[in-house]
């Protein structure tokens, strides 16, 4: 299974190594490089590569690259799912996933991963379990373990390991019992130049952050889950009665988690939520350009879009934009050649609109294609499938907690073609 | 295995002392060692050398390792761990870390032991000195202590300690606690990388591990016997179902594990599902066929009858598609294409299609297994086409990717939106993505020819392009269009002659020559002026252009020889004396062929035929099938990436990976599959009947040989159509009967063996009494019947004990009991725990191997509902051939005694033969109880085909979805003229009168009809003793009575005729009665069972009072109506 872990900073230098089995040189590594620099984008290095006595899989996460080294057969998905848990975990433990926080708690990193992989297979990966044994840090914890000389270490062992019931830490206790569901729901569409869907779905999570004593037993049903169409859960719902009755119902693991994700059936047509007027164009002559571009709102069921962000890679031939925004600000990157602008609430009397010039290379020919737009945005309180909650019902504890639900929606990969 | 455990424990002995002995030397060599370091080190501090200034690092950390304040031990363990984890030396500090191996603090302790298990391979004689600590901490109490213990010691490599090892996993493997057990199997790929000779020794422990039953050692035993010993097969065997239950509850990483094993296993011992799709289809087609007993000969003879094993594997890790661990997907998605029926295939699609949502690593690794799927199978993928559109924002290979899939996706219907999508991506600015584009519409056109022509007009507008890479990716493709039909193409030759000064990439320009030189005599006159062009710049080209030009310059001579000859002479002499060998070989042997001499061979009079023999046109392949993330070069053909498992490493990577385990083909003959049949230690059955001389199976030995006799019956029935209908009908049932009872056989086995009244009586209650007390007086054959229902109804509407529910309900309720046991309902309201036991408790069993089991199974697997009714196990299949019997006499059990007056049955027309188109229907009621469903009223439908030209394909065409609940006969292939057919239906009326409207099709019409139900059969009779029925008419008094004094014809006033009259009208049993002016009959609806209850009291003359009692008021009323309709009449 996995041999060694090395982890990889953008610029190419390798900061942590990890090893399962016997030590595996880090000149291994130089392969990996290569094929890096090869591939220029850092995100176009292809995740399974070959070297003449190992194979390496990586994953390339919040600029870092996770890279494993292993010497058999294995099921590559297995180890980039293992690599992203890694990372979730790092997330989790330190709220960021980045070389300086992970240089800064290279102990806590070391003492992870000893517990997460055994001789390569893993061993514990519900965050959960790894919160018994090693204690996420924080300020004030360190403060006190300075002066009494105690440690991030957990003295007692985790119980969850054996328990029917992985997920959950044992005797948890809250004085306020409170339940809270995220529903986030993503747009993933595809509109051409003249506005049309050329491909749209709905993709959802329901994100969970239950602080609840004891043991509870939760069931989450839905007004309309005949709208989901395929489903993936959380490993504490219990399938069979999903299958049946089209309720969630589990033990929850104790704190942040996600529940399930869905896919709303493409039966549905799916609710765009804003338009877009564009005009780009480049001049055949004068190595110079125009940008126009105006964002409506469109189908947003009376909510107002939040957030709102618009991206532009423009070709690499182009120099500098001089634009104006009538509202919201914007930028242009200038190694990326990406106009980002970000426009904020969308005011339906009042539109936002982004125009002017765009300046070419002299010599360079007009760009062949229209950049793509890319749009980003937010809409509270509303699930754009019309997926709502039903009710939460919890049994096998006796107090009352408080309850809690959240819709948003979101642009996932929202692309307009120009 | 006793007398290996003793001489390892000797041999253990042995090794512990020398281990002892050493590093007592070592702790007494250790001492001085240090301080003399120590000395020389401080010595130096002080004369400051600065050498040993870079040292004073480590030395410091040595200093705060050895004094007492714990957190200054800490802080070095800290620091020392940062220096090891960016890879630097520390070795050095050994033997001040290892002494802290006993702390007390567990951080410490922790960090320590990362060090040790670091650095234990570099200094073995010193790491030999903590291996005490560990010995002592395994025989401590607490299981954790014990199992971090053994992890670390596993993980020192030291080969000396390889039999302290030996000897702690074997103990370990037998520790009470399982996350131990887990441990040590961990610990056994660890001793048996550093030492491969204890191999027979870690088998035996593998094999003990494996009968674990634990899900916490399922996953990592699994991990072990892969590394150890992948070859031993027969391990698995009786651990197979035991593996494939736990599977669920298995972590997910296990899972993974454990399903990748499992598929390797199941194609070494189970036939292969695939060849015999396509006889199945045929014999189901031919079922109904009134001529086709000799096709069900040959299907006789061929059957493919899915191992129930195999079908387990693939019924547990279905849902296992739903995990939210992309890797767990990915190994159910590769074990259902390896191993399922190929239609069984398609359920994977959608959760694949999910995992495209994930990141972009993840999306890599599906898309290349999605690509190779999509090349066998097109279907599979045709729906989510547009999940795999490319978006400007993905990675180049991910890109690349979705572009193959599109391609392979590609067929007449979806054509031209994958074209205009293909439009966007041409104009990418990713210029290498641009050009894979244009080879992905030059493979769509040669694979659809119906596009070829728009495609080749839109590549030659690719032409003016300015982007270099893409013009020359068109001409290359053009290239080879044109060559599939080259007549109609001159002027697209001709244009690229034009283009040719333009085009700078090698490899167009060499295609343009190609072009030139093969279609020579199509543009006779650009032609040589090409070749012109190319004698005045050959030094300059590359090598492939200048190979290119030598071919033009062969042909045109052959061809034209008065304008080129000086120009060939000139070209080739120029290869002549090229610096390229390739060059000047080829220039040489051209030179051999074309100009004759008196030196040339014989070959020279054929040069026109080799040089311009027609060439085959290319084949555009996929590039996918040989190397990706390479240029796609469509002419190097390498292997198939479809060689290697899907979701493996080397499919990924398209080689062949160290420790890759070949999928073997299936076996022509499945070896024997007793061998996974596990000793009765709890109450479970076997199947086998070689192993079936234990006591317990006896009930499973009735099982086997009725159903034999069954199959005979259906062989032998096979010549007249009514009992070929009727008997498929049951034996289809009993096959999937069986299935529903494997699930939850051990519970079914064990009421099997009682009385079958008795299951019936703790099941329900109303429904238990009477079929209670009727079981007594009935005989052994109603015996049997009765409870059956019951239990059914019982089965049906658990939550309804009157089984009175509403229909929706119970069809919903069906839909879960029958595929599912009843471990499922515990599981469903209980905490894992018990999930876990029955899980585990459950066994595969007793599997009746029936010819349709195919499609059964299928059924039950793959739709919520399944159509045919499940029956309890509690009867065996006996009462199956009862029921068959009955049917074919066309009397329910109850009947016997009374229905023989009863005359022929009623017909009704369905469809009359004008309306018809030559196709007409009758129906009647049987009044038999319906096999599919017990809800449902059976129809006998009779079709005729008064035409003059036989009908193809009678059917039942699609109902809308609000319609009654119908289970159609099987599609009637072909009906000869002046033929007629019977087949039989079953219609759930819900206990209405409400017609049941559906269409009836053939082949090229059809035709709506409908069924409308006279009252009296939606009844079912009841067979009831006196005293019950007055008990029960006492219930249902007040407003569930209706009663009318009715006025009968004279004829009949006897008692015989009016039970007859009574009979005709309505499905109901006769409750015989020694009151001689009461008659009474009793029956149930069909659909909820509610009783119904008819008394009929003679007054004087010809008049009597007729009371119905039943919930059901307006069945009653209607029925009273009717009733007294029949004896009106006469």
């Amino acid at each position: 299974m996995i041999n060694s872990l090395f982890l990889i900073s953008h610029s190419g230098d390798i900061f942590l190594e990890k090893h399962w089995k016997s030590v595996i040189s880090r000149s291994v590594c130089d392969y990996f490089l290569e094929a890096k620099e090869k591939s220029g984008d850092p995100e176009n290095v292809a995740p399974v590569l070959q070297t003449p006595h190992h194979y390496l899989i990586s994953i390339y996460r919040g600029k870092l690259f996770f890279l494993s080294v292993t010497q058999t057969e294995v099921p590559p998905l297995f180890v980039i799912e293992f690599l992203h848990r890694v990372a979730d975990t790092f997330q989790d433990y330190f709220g960021d996933c980045s070389e300086v926080v992970i240089k800064e708690n290279t102990v806590t990193v070391y003492e992870l991963l000893e517990e997460m992989l055994d001789n390569g297979f893993p061993l514990a990966t519900e965050s959960n379990v790894l919160k018994e044994m090693i204690r996420p840090p924080t300020i004030l914890r360190s403060v006190v373990n300075t002066l009494t000389g105690g440690s991030n270490v957990g003295g007692t062992l985790p119980t969850g390991q054996l328990s029917n019931v992985p997920w959950r830490r044992a005797g948890v206790k809250y004085t306020n019992n409170e339940a809270y569901f995220d529903v986030i729901e993503e747009i993933d569409a595809i509109l051409d130049k003249s506005g049309t869907t050329v491909f749209a779905e709905i993709q959802g999570v329901v994100e969970a952050c239950v602080k609840l004593t004891g043991m509870p037993d939760l069931t989450l049903s839905f007004m309309n889950p005949r709208l989901l169409d395929d489903v993936s859960f959380h490993p504490c719902v219990r399938f069979k009665r999903w299958e049946s009755e089209r309720v969630l119902s589990f033990i929850p693991p104790d704190g942040n988690f996600r529940l399930m994700s869905y896919h709303v059936s493409s039966q549905n047509l799916v609710a765009i939520p804003v338009y877009v007027k564009q005009n780009i164009s480049f001049l055949e002559t004068g190595s110079c350009g125009r940008l126009d571009i105006t964002i409506g709102p469109k189908q947003t069921m009376g909510k107002t879009v939040e957030n709102l962000t618009v991206t532009i890679p423009m070709p690499k031939s182009v120099l500098s934009v001089n634009l104006t925004a009538t509202q919201g600000t914007y930028t242009f990157d200038l190694t990326t050649k990406a106009v980002l602008w970000d426009v904020g609430k969308l005011n339906p009397q009042k539109l936002p609109n982004l125009r002017g010039s765009i300046s070419i290379q002299t010599g360079a020919p007009k760009p062949e294609e229209n950049p793509s737009i890319n749009i980003d945005l937010k809409i509270q309180q509303l699930a754009i499938s019309g997926l709502k909650v039903s009710r939460l019902d919890m049994y096998g504890e006796k107090y009352k907690p408080f309850k809690g639900v959240k819709y948003v929606t979101k642009a996932g990969k929202f692309q307009v073609r120009t | 295995m006793n007398g290996g455990f003793s001489s390892l424990r000797s041999e253990v002995a042995g090794a512990m002392r020398t281990v002892l002995v050493s590093a007592e030397s070592l702790q007494l060599t250790l001492k001085p060692e240090l301080t003399q370091e120590e000395q020389a080190l401080t010595h130096a501090t002080a004369g400051g050398k600065p050498r040993e200034n870079l040292k004073a690092g480590n030395e410091d950390l040595k200093e705060m390792l050895e004094s007492n304040k714990e957190s200054l031990k800490l802080e070095a363990m800290k620091r020392i761990v940062q220096l090891i984890s960016k890879g630097k030396n520390a070795s050095d500090l050994f033997p001040a870390v290892v002494k802290n191996v006993a702390s007390k603090n567990i951080e410490l302790k922790k960090l320590v032991y990362v060090y040790l298990v670091r650095y234990a391979e570099e200094q073995q004689d010193l790491a030999l000195l903590s291996i005490s600590t560990f010995q002592r901490a395994l025989k401590d109490p607490n299981q954790f202590i014990r199992a971090s213990a053994l992890r670390v010691l596993s993980s020192i490599r030291v080969p000396i300690i390889v039999p302290i090892m030996m000897l702690a996993i074997k103990e370990a493997a037998s520790d009470l606690s399982p996350y131990v057990r887990k441990t040590s199997a961990h610990a056994i790929q660890k001793l048996y990388s550093l030492d491969a000779d204890q191999k027979e020794h870690l088998i035996e422990v593998i094999e003990k591990l494996l009968k674990d039953k634990s899900t916490l050692v399922a996953g990592s035993v699994v991990v072990a016997f892969e590394e150890v010993c992948p070859d031993r097969i027969d391990l698995i065997h009786r651990n197979y179902r035991k593996l494939c239950n736990l599977l669920v509850d298995v972590e997910e990483w296990g899972q993974v594990v454990i399903i990748n094993m499992l598929t390797r296993y199941a194609r070494t011992q189970f036939t292969s599902p695939w060849k015999e799709d396509g006889i199945f289809d045929e014999s189901e087609k031919a079922f109904y066929d009134s001529d086709s007993e000799e096709k069900q000969g040959q299907r006789e003879a061929k059957p493919y009858i899915m191992d129930p094993d195999h079908r387990l594997l693939l019924r547990n890790t279905k849902p296992l598609l739903q995990s939210r661990n992309t890797a767990v997907v990915m190994a159910v998605a590769q074990l259902y294409w390896h191993l399922s029926p190929k239609h069984e295939v398609s359920i994977v699609t959608k959760s694949l299609v999910r995992l495209l949502r994930s990141h972009r690593e993840v999306q890599y690794v599906v898309l290349q297994n999605i690509a190779t799927m999509s090349i066998q199978r097109k279907g599979m993928f045709e729906p989510y086409m547009k999940s795999f559109y490319v978006r400007s924002t993905d990675a180049t290979h991910i890109k690349t990717l979705k572009l193959e899939i599109l391609t392979n996706l590609a067929n007449e219907a979806n054509i031209s939106t994958i074209l205009r999508e293909f439009q966007t991506y041409v104009k990418s600015q990713d210029k290498a993505f641009a050009a894979a584009t244009i080879q992905a519409i030059g493979r769509c056109a040669t694979n659809i020819s119906e596009v070829t022509d728009t495609c080749l007009n839109g590549l030659v507008l690719l032409l003016s392009n300015r982007d270099e890479t893409v013009v020359a990716e068109s001409v290359v493709v053009i290239k080879k269009l044109l060559q599939t039909q080259p007549t109609q193409h001159c002027d697209i030759i001709k244009h690229m002659a034009k283009l040719f000064d333009n085009i700078t990439v090698p490899m167009a320009r060499a295609s343009i020559l190609w072009l030139m030189g093969e279609y020579c005599e199509r543009v006779p006159k650009i032609a040589p002026d090409v070749l012109r062009k190319m004698a005045k710049t050959f030094t300059s080209e590359e090598d492939i252009v200048k190979l290119q030009t030598v071919n033009l310059a062969a042909k045109l001579y052959l061809t034209n020889s008065k304008q080129t000859k000086l120009l060939t002479q000139y070209i080739l002499n120029l290869g002549k004396y090229d610096q390229n060998y390739d060059i000047r070989d080829r220039t040489r042997f051209i030179r051999q062929l074309i100009v004759p001499s008196e030196k040339s061979g014989a070959l020279n009079k054929y040069a026109r035929r080799i040089l311009l023999a027609s060439k085959p046109a290319p084949v555009l392949e996929s590039a996918f099938k040989g190397q990706l993330g390479q240029t796609p070069l469509p002419w190097t053909n390498e292997m198939d990436r479809d060689r290697f498992q899907l979701g493996t490493l080397s499919h990924s990577l398209n080689i062949k990976t160290t420790g890759y385990q070949e999928l073997s083909d299936w076996p022509a003959a499945a070896p024997d599959p007793s061998v996974r049949n596990v000793e009765v230690i709890e109450p479970v059955q076997e199947w086998a009947p070689s192993l079936g001389k234990a006591k317990k199976p006896k009930s499973d030995d009735r099982f086997y040989s009725d159903d034999e006799e069954e199959k005979e019956k259906e062989g032998s029935g096979s010549g007249s159509e009514d009992s070929s209908s009727s008997s498929s009908g049951s034996s289809s049932s009993s096959s999937s009967s069986e299935e529903s009872s494997s699930e939850s056989e051990e519970e079914s086995s064990e009421d099997s063996e009682k009385t079958s009244s008795d299951s019936g009586k703790s099941l329900s209650g109303s429904e238990a009494s009477s079929s209670e007390s009727e079981s007594k007086q009935k005989k052994k054959r109603t015996k049997k019947a009765m409870p059956r229902k019951s239990k059914q109804t019982a089965a049906y509407s658990d939550s309804d004990e009157n089984g009175n529910g509403p229909v929706g309900k119970t069809s919903s309720s069906s839909a879960e009991s029958s595929s599912d046991s009843e471990s499922d309902s515990d599981s469903d309201s209980d905490s894992p725990a018990l999930q876990k036991k029955t899980v585990a408790k459950t066994k595969p069993k007793v599997e009746v191997k029936s010819k349709k089991e195919v499609s059964l199974l299928d059924l039950d697997d793959f739709s919520s509902a399944p159509p045919s009714a499940p029956k309890s196990s509690v009867f065996s299949s006996s009462l199956l051939s009862d029921l068959e019997g009955l049917s074919l006499s066309n009397v329910s059990s109850a009947m016997q005694v009374t229905s023989s007056p009863f005359g022929p049955v009623k017909t009704h027309e369905l469809l009359h033969h004008m309306t018809g188109k030559g196709l007409s229907a009758k129906y009647h009621f049987p009044r038999q109880p319906c096999l599919y469903q017990p809800s449902m009223v059976a129809v006998q439908v009779i079709l005729t085909n008064s035409s003059d030209h036989s009908l193809e394909e009678i059917h039942i065409g699609d109902r809308s979805p609000g319609s009654l609940n119908v289970h159609c006969f099987n599609s009637v292939e072909r009906l000869e003229p002046g033929a007629s057919v019977s087949v039989s239906m079953g219609i759930d009326f819900s206990d209405s009168t409400q017609a049941a409207n559906f269409q009836l099709c053939t082949k090229e019409d059809q035709f709506s009809v409908s069924i409308q139900p006279a009252v009296g059969e939606l009844l079912m009779p009841s067979t009831m003793k006196e005293p019950d029925f007055c008990s029960e008419q006492k219930k249902l008094m007040g407003m569930n009575e209706t009663s009318a004094t009715i006025t009968m014809a004279t004829a009949n006033t006897s008692k015989q005729n009016i039970s007859k009259q009574v009979l005709s009208v309505a499905n109901v049993g006769v409750v015989s009665s020694d009151q001689n002016n009461l008659q009474r009959f009793a029956g149930r609806t069909v659909s909820s069972g509610a009783l119904v209850l008819v008394t009929l009291e003679l007054r004087e003359s010809s008049t009597a009072l007729l009371t119905i009692n039943t919930e059901k008021t307006v069945m009653a009323s209607m029925l009273l109506r009717d009733l007294k309709q029949a004896l009106f009449q006469a």
